[in-house]
């Protein structure tokens, strides 16, 4: 590493990223080998040892106190004192640092703002803060993009210049490619504990992409045109509240045939989620009208949805999606433990169960020891295969995807589209929500763009990205000036 | 159901090991999951119960067990040196003659737990009487019959507090529970004329049938209205006190020959009987404890083997992934509730219709409340809770020929047993204790945030 250089690590999940810059930042030993810091050797035994080495690290899931202000988050562990044997916390000096040091490094930051009232890419900004405060001249940022919206990933790749430009040096953890082209000076990928390659940013992007797995991939889904039949889904006039009563879904109207994939494409927090909850059965409707093949679904709960013919892919699979305690097979019957072949009314039929398992991990080639073990010792993209595999182990007429690739890999992502179009082409109807754009523009036959809770426009997935990126924003020809508030995103 | 597997995750969760200098700095790992909770700030994943679970079943939960009652055993010794006036006064000259202190704190101590295991398994001199026919068998079973008639209700008290507690409820109310099981079991034991056989059957299905119906007041508030199980049911625990109190001084329930609170005695042809009566008439097992281990057989098949089982787990470990699979999370709650008011239904009538035979206002005693412990000690799972019963019937039994032989207060086993409880609950502390390997001690101070 040198000094304000970014360097990108590049790798598939459980390609052993994680665990080098664990190692790097204490949290883990070494069994051999050792680690340079300005050409001496250095022994990390734990974050402390980091620290005073000037390893600063964000991790993927953020160490804050939801409850605590953005000082009070900052100064834990280092808190400042009044002189005196009582050691009275010293609040203004922590709040004078934090905006210091903000200031600095251009991240806007308020003090006393309540951390678990502000936005993801903004917390993100106080683990970054938190890391410089302490002065360290290495940053590891651990898949910072993984929870961020478009436009929170841009502002956090602008942050991520202004920090080299000030002499700091980052590691840069990720498997999104064009982030990576877009920031690093050179890349570095990994792949099952080996570095297998080293990069410079104008790499080709299938070039990296291979490199990561082993083998090169069409991040271009092939697939033929759709051939779509009769509708499936119609949505008309829905209207849907948020937790705190905000209107979420403001009258979208939708209809998805048969044999076609509509995407729908919006930045994050623009009443996708609730849209989905709500066709789901899993979140009250204030209005309008769902349908599945004619039959109303709105008021049905969630199982005879499910049941009806419906496949779900929930937008936060480790809440929503699985019991990571239950085992591999207990996960792939979640939503069908009581229906023949798996059990009846009454009991189970464990051997049915396992004997099924295994049969879907085969098939969706979900890389675990066993059906037995729990899923939550799987990685993000087998679990995420888990869930996929549940959902299509039953005749489906409709198919909702949220988010189906977030966090994963490259690989993982290549076999859930090709899964997804495969469905399409037997002719299932599919709901595809996602805030990566290209995912939306690669799978999806026609694509519906999403913004304050309402569709902007229908447009085909060769619309040139610059047009669809201005209506998600809200722009729409002619009309601009009226939804152009500034909250929009938030 | 899924055998406790040691968690490997493939990328190995950010945890520091135990003894390694844990810095002040960010990497307390909360909840380490391989990928990110999406969305503005998810609530840490997992409750206290979920937490718990996870760490019991892929912790060395029975080596821990075990120390936890060696280590509750030393405690009890010290309390025993210190609360013996004469014990003590041999420590005032300690430095002068050392071994005076040393010696009567060692034969106070294992006198006091000869004796506990004389009344609670067996006394060795008993058996030789027995075997030299001097004596007869029956003060040789007689332990094992005291440490069984202890146990019983524990096993259906404890199997309700397990039962909710996969559930992820609280069920803090199986003393009331109990007690309307003891009120339902009792009223249909001397009100109800029946033949033999029938009326035994009859008056446990009363108890449980009182018990599943103060478990669905909870459950259905629980459901329709939110209300926390924790609350609702330490409430109707004194109004099941208070109603067992009333009911004991009404006219047709009283007994007329006694003056003081004490009801009807139940029918003969509604008690258990019992199992070892032609030995001798102090062996009071019954065959309640045959019913208890059946009982733990059904609750261990319900919860691997049903679908309400599947569902019951499912809502216990993740309440909102299980509600995205469909499954009725509230509908769960409250019949998990009833099920589990069941259970303590079946243990307040193994009381009465065992050895009590009647209603008095401690009828039930505490065995609601050590249910949970024994539920807790038993890991929420049915055999455990068989096992640990069977270890606080021992002690109950042992606890009394502790007190009669020894002098020590019965209160010591209880002490012993909240003990045992503690470092259960605790096992980092056994761990430090006895140096064991670190198994994941992170896993229970986890979930804190949403606990009950």
């Amino acid at each position: 590493m040198e000094p304000g250089e970014i360097h990108a690590l590049l790798g598939e999940n459980g390609a052993g990223k994680s665990t080098l810059m664990n190692v790097l930042y204490g949290l883990l030993q070494p069994d051999e080998g050792e680690i340079l810091i300005d050409d001496r050797p250095i022994r990390i035994r734990g974050p402390r040892d980091a620290i005073a080495a000037g390893i600063g690290m964000v991790h993927q899931h953020f160490m804050l106190v939801p409850v605590f202000t953005v000082a009070e988050n900052v100064m834990l562990g280092a808190e400042r004192t009044h002189a005196g044997p009582v050691g009275v916390l010293d609040r203004r000096r922590a709040r004078r640092d934090v905006r210091e040091v903000s200031q600095r490094y251009g991240l806007a930051l308020d003090p006393d703002a309540v951390v678990e009232d502000l936005p993801v890419g903004v917390q993100q900004r106080v683990e970054i803060v938190k890391a410089l405060i302490r002065d360290v001249d290495l940053l590891i940022l651990d898949e910072p993009t993984a929870v961020l919206t478009p436009q929170e990933t841009d502002e956090l790749l602008e942050v991520m210049r202004g920090l080299s430009d000030a002499g700091k040096s980052i590691v840069f953890i990720t498997h999104k490619l064009r982030e990576v082209k877009a920031i690093a000076d050179r890349i570095t990928v990994i792949r099952r504990g080996r570095v297998v390659g080293t990069a410079a940013p104008d790499a080709g992007t299938d070039e990296l992409a291979a490199l990561m797995v082993g083998r090169s991939v069409s991040l271009e889904v092939t697939k033929e045109p759709a051939r779509p039949a009769a509708p499936v889904l119609e949505v008309s006039g829905l209207v849907v509240n948020d937790e705190r009563g905000h209107r979420a879904v403001d009258g979208v109207d939708l209809t998805v045939h048969g044999g076609e994939v509509l995407g729908i494409a919006g930045v994050q927090g623009n009443g996708q989620t609730e849209l989905v909850e709500a066709i789901m059965g899993l979140r009250p409707v204030v209005a309008g009208a769902v349908t599945l093949q004619g039959r109303p679904l709105l008021g049905r709960r969630t199982r005879q949805i499910l049941r009806a013919g419906v496949g779900y892919v929930p937008e936060d699979r480790s809440v929503d999606g699985l019991v990571k305690e239950f085992t591999v097979a207990e996960n792939l019957v979640l939503d069908m433990y009581d229906t023949a072949p798996f059990g009846s009314r009454f009991a189970l039929r464990p051997d049915v169960v396992a004997e099924s398992a295994r049969g879907r991990i085969a098939e969706f080639d979900v890389r675990t020891t066993s059906a037995d073990v729990p899923v939550s010792t799987l990685s993000g993209g087998n679990q995420q295969k888990v869930i996929v595999a549940r959902e299509f182990s039953r005749p489906l007429k409709l198919f909702v995807a949220a988010q189906p690739t977030r966090g994963l890999d490259v690989g993982s992502i290549e076999f859930i589209h090709k899964q997804i179009i495969h469905e399409r082409d037997i002719g299932v109807a599919v709901l595809l929500v996602s805030s990566e754009l290209d995912e939306v523009l690669n799978v999806a036959d026609r694509v519906a763009v999403m913004y304050r809770g309402r569709i902007l426009a229908v447009v085909p997935p060769d619309t040139p990205r610059e047009e669809i990126g201005l209506l998600m924003a809200g722009v729409t020809a002619g009309t601009d000036a009226t939804d152009a508030t500034p909250e929009a995103a938030a | 159901m899924s055998p406790p597997e040691p968690n490997t995750a493939p990328e190995p969760a950010p945890e520091p090991a135990a003894g390694s200098p844990e810095a002040a700095a960010p990497p307390e790992s909360a909840a380490p999951s391989p990928e990110p909770p999406a969305g503005p700030p998810a609530p840490p994943a997992g409750s206290f119960t979920a937490a718990f679970l996870h760490h019991l079943t892929t912790a060395n939960a029975f080596t821990v067990t075990v120390l936890a009652v060696l280590l509750a055993m030393v405690v009890g010794a010290v309390l025993m040196i210190i609360s013996d006036a004469d014990v003590r006064g041999t420590y005032a000259y300690l430095l002068s003659r050392p071994t005076d202190a040393l010696s009567a704190s060692w034969t106070k101590v294992s006198e006091a737990y000869a004796n506990l295991f004389r009344g609670a398994i067996l006394d060795p001199e008993a058996l030789r009487g027995a075997l030299a026919g001097e004596l007869g068998w029956e003060r040789v079973l007689r332990p094992i019959s005291e440490t069984l008639t202890y146990a019983t209700p524990l096993v259906f008290t404890g199997l309700a507090f397990a039962l909710a507690f996969r559930g992820g409820l609280f069920n803090i109310g199986v003393q009331g529970q109990a007690v309307l099981g003891v009120i339902g079991a009792a009223l249909a034991g001397f009100l109800v004329p029946l033949p033999v056989g029938l009326h035994v059957l009859v008056a446990l299905l009363a108890g449980a049938l009182a018990g599943a119906a103060w478990g669905f007041i909870p459950g259905i508030l629980k459901a329709r209205t939110g209300a926390h199980e924790v609350i609702t049911t330490i409430m109707l625990n004194y109004i099941s006190l208070l109603l067992l109190t009333w009911l004991i001084v009404q006219d047709w329930a009283r007994d007329p020959e006694r003056t003081d609170a004490i009801s009807r005695p139940v029918d003969g042809s509604a008690r258990l009987p019992e199992l070892l009566g032609w030995l001798g008439p102090s062996l009071r097992v019954h065959l309640g404890i045959v019913v208890a281990v059946l009982a733990v057989w059904a609750v261990a098949w319900l919860l691997s083997r049903s679908t309400f089982g599947f569902e019951l787990r499912a809502v216990g470990l993740n309440p909102e992934a299980s509600r995205t699979a469909g499954i009725g999370v509230m509908t769960t709650y409250a019949m998990v509730m009833v099920v589990s008011g069941v259970l303590g239904g079946l243990g307040g009538a193994s009381i009465v219709l065992g050895p009590a035979g009647a209603l008095t206002p401690q009828v039930v005693g505490s065995a609601g409340f050590d249910g949970i412990l024994v539920g807790l000690l038993g890991r929420g799972k049915p055999w455990g809770v068989l096992l640990a019963a069977l270890l606080f019937g021992a002690l109950q039994a042992g606890g009394n020929r502790m007190q009669v032989s020894s002098g020590i207060s019965l209160e010591l086993v209880q002490v012993l047993q909240a003990l045992i409880v503690i470092f259960v609950a605790a096992p980092a502390l056994v761990q430090a204790v006895f140096r064991l390997r670190a198994v994941r001690v992170g896993a229970l101070q986890t979930g804190t945030a949403k606990g009950w």
